[in-house]
């Protein structure tokens, strides 16, 4: 009784660093057909900087496709389970594990995936991890259970980058977090605006457009030894950079031909700058297919801003958006199926889904600005304003779930979803 | 006939002049006694000017001159220079055709409405039809590099009509 007291306490206390932190998670509607798994406290968990039971609740939680039950027990991984009695709660699925201190400093944390009504073991996994680990930790596992459970690659690991701004101060900040919004870390700060980041699809590197000369300029920054290299800088405007799929290059648009936006590809090191399109419009915001074969972009060649795609080698373009006269921001999902974009309609900007192979179009969420695919292309992250200020909210790709990541202080926007990690 | 004329106003001029000096003169002037300062010896033609340029402001940091304004405002979903704006693009070319080792960054701004990227190439075209109108005048192309803000750097922070016209506007940056 006196153990359970230390470890409720302890829970709170952790819930309360939690509350803290920079980003919250509101979830606004929920989808039908969530899978119900019980997720039970790991034993020994409060050694731990971070409860790890509670990262992978919340992490199931938040992706709108399981009905989380308390297990209202601590369960170990070596346990002797009565499964008949979970399924009997309702559990199709039962989260249990332990955590241990190692001599090293590190922790081992055990877990273990078990199925209720098969009354089998469905995964497992062991892994010593440091301190400050132990988060990601609870993210890893989090992501096998969704895998095993749905079948789709978890994105709970993942990363987001965004812009941190606060413009009255002249303060600019271009931000790594985890895709909770925990965990932020600072990876460029400045007196001048930072905008259009994107990750290289191997996450070591982020693209990103800076206005520290007075103009904006295309940089490559290396996050982990914090090189930068300008990968555009030419006479006029040098902005919207997204990567090739293979890393290798990056569609940028420049004014410096034509004094007006045109499509550019250029190596990701910043040689071999080729024009693409070659109009008297504006031709902004590329972005790669997912083979990489086409470039999809925004340009106001029929009057309003519409999407058009066209090879990587030049030709023809083709028009893809027209419903509405203000249609911008295209982005791919990871499979290539999806069009997401900025529609405005009736006055507001909304964050449309286009199934590219029928033309089907879906509202997915208003006051939506700049949206990014999640690595596994289930949900899109945007900008949105609300209070006087702007945040982060991420939709699925069904629309079914939506969360908001509100912040305490400071206005975020310019969201980029990073890729899968090894 | 004209010397009658002539006679007659010479004569009532001189009563004048009596009429007027005769109290002064009955008082004593006071002379002053001044030494005589030795006379330079004069150069052979004094009627030769040499000229000296006085101190120069540059119009260009004159608070109160034409040269003060440099913003270019735009109507909504408009990039076309208007009637106001003209006397700026004018007075900054004239100066810029003048002195033309000076160069300009022309930055285009949108309001913030809609993309960021989007907006981005919206300024340019505003910085762009200042940048044409300036050429137009006669100002070098290496003087001038037309760029865009976008919606990042608003000089009115609301978010109302008043705010979104003063930020739909291109601004003459001198370098």
């Amino acid at each position: 009784m006196k153990k359970l007291h230390t470890l409720l306490f302890s829970a709170t206390l952790l819930m309360g660093v939690a509350a803290h932190a920079q980003l919250k998670v509101e979830i606004a509607g929920v989808g039908s057909n969530q899978i119900p798994v019980a997720v039970a406290a790991f034993a020994d968990e409060s050694v731990a900087p971070e409860q790890v039971s509670a990262i992978i609740r919340a992490d199931l939680e938040r992706s709108g496709v399981f009905k989380v039950i308390d297990a209202r027990q601590t369960i170990s991984d070596t346990a002797n389970i009565d499964l008949a009695a979970f399924k009997a709660s309702g559990a199709d699925a039962l989260v249990v594990g332990s955590v241990q201190r190692l001599a090293d400093g590190r922790f081992q944390v055990r877990y273990k995936l078990l199925d209720t009504v098969k009354k089998a073991q469905l995964s497992q996994l062991s892994d010593a991890v440091s301190a400050r680990n132990t988060r990601l930790e609870g993210h890893r596992i989090a992501d096998d259970v969704y895998e095993k459970l749905t079948g789709v690659r978890g994105i709970f690991s993942t990363r987001i980058t965004y812009v941190k701004q606060d413009p009255a101060a002249r303060d600019y900040k271009l931000v790594v977090a985890d895709a909770d919004g925990e965990g932020e870390q600072v990876a460029a700060h400045g007196r001048e605006p930072i905008i259009s980041p994107s990750w290289s699809p191997d996450g070591t590197k982020v693209a990103y457009v800076s206005f520290e000369t007075r103009k904006p300029v295309i940089f490559v920054q290396n996050l982990v030894t914090g090189q930068r290299t300008v990968v555009a800088n030419f006479k006029g405007n040098n902005s919207a950079p997204s990567w090739s799929p293979d890393g290798t290059k990056l569609a940028v648009g420049l004014t410096k031909d034509s004094n007006i936006y045109q499509v550019y590809i250029v190596n990701a090191d910043g040689s071999g700058v080729r024009r693409l399109t070659n109009s008297n419009n504006i031709d902004t915001e590329p972005q790669f297919s997912a083979d990489g074969q086409m470039i999809y972009f925004t340009s106001d060649r029929s009057g309003g801003p519409q999407i058009y795609k066209m090879s990587v080698n030049g030709g023809q373009a083709t028009r893809v958006t027209f419903n509405g006269s203000y249609n911008i921001s295209p982005r791919i999902s990871p499979d290539g199926k999806t069009l997401a974009w900025i529609s405005q309609r009736d006055g507001g900007f909304s964050l449309y889904a286009m199934d590219l192979a029928s033309g089907q179009e879906q509202r997915l969420a208003d006051g939506a600005t700049e949206p990014s695919f999640s690595p596994n292309g289930k949900y899109i992250m945007y900008a949105t304003r609300g209070g006087g200020r702007t945040a982060l909210a991420v939709v699925s790709v069904d629309g079914r779930v939506k969360q908001r990541l509100s912040t305490q202080a400071g206005n975020i926007r310019e969201p980029s979803w990073g890729p899968f990690m090894k | 006939m004209r010397n009658v004329k002539s006679a007659a106003f010479i004569v009532a001029a001189a009563a004048l002049l009596s009429a007027c000096s005769s109290p002064k003169l009955q008082e004593a002037p006071k002379v002053e006694e001044k030494p005589v300062a030795q006379a330079p010896t004069p150069p052979a033609d004094t009627r030769e000017i040499r000229p000296v340029e006085t101190a120069t402001v540059d119009p260009l940091n004159d608070p109160k001159g034409v040269l003060a304004n440099r913003s270019v405002y735009f109507d909504f979903d408009s990039y076309a220079v208007r009637a106001d704006g003209k006397p700026v693009v004018e007075n900054h070319s004239a100066y810029l055709t003048k002195n033309t080792q000076r160069k300009v960054l022309i930055q285009g701004n949108t309001d913030e409405r809609g993309g960021t990227e989007y907006n981005l190439a919206l300024g340019q075209k505003r910085a762009e039809a200042v940048r044409k109108s300036m050429a137009a005048l006669g100002v070098s192309d290496s003087q001038m590099e037309a760029v865009s803000l976008g919606k990042e750097k608003p000089k009115a922070t609301g978010h109302d009509e008043a705010a979104w016209a003063e930020n739909r506007r291109a601004d003459i940056v001198y370098q």
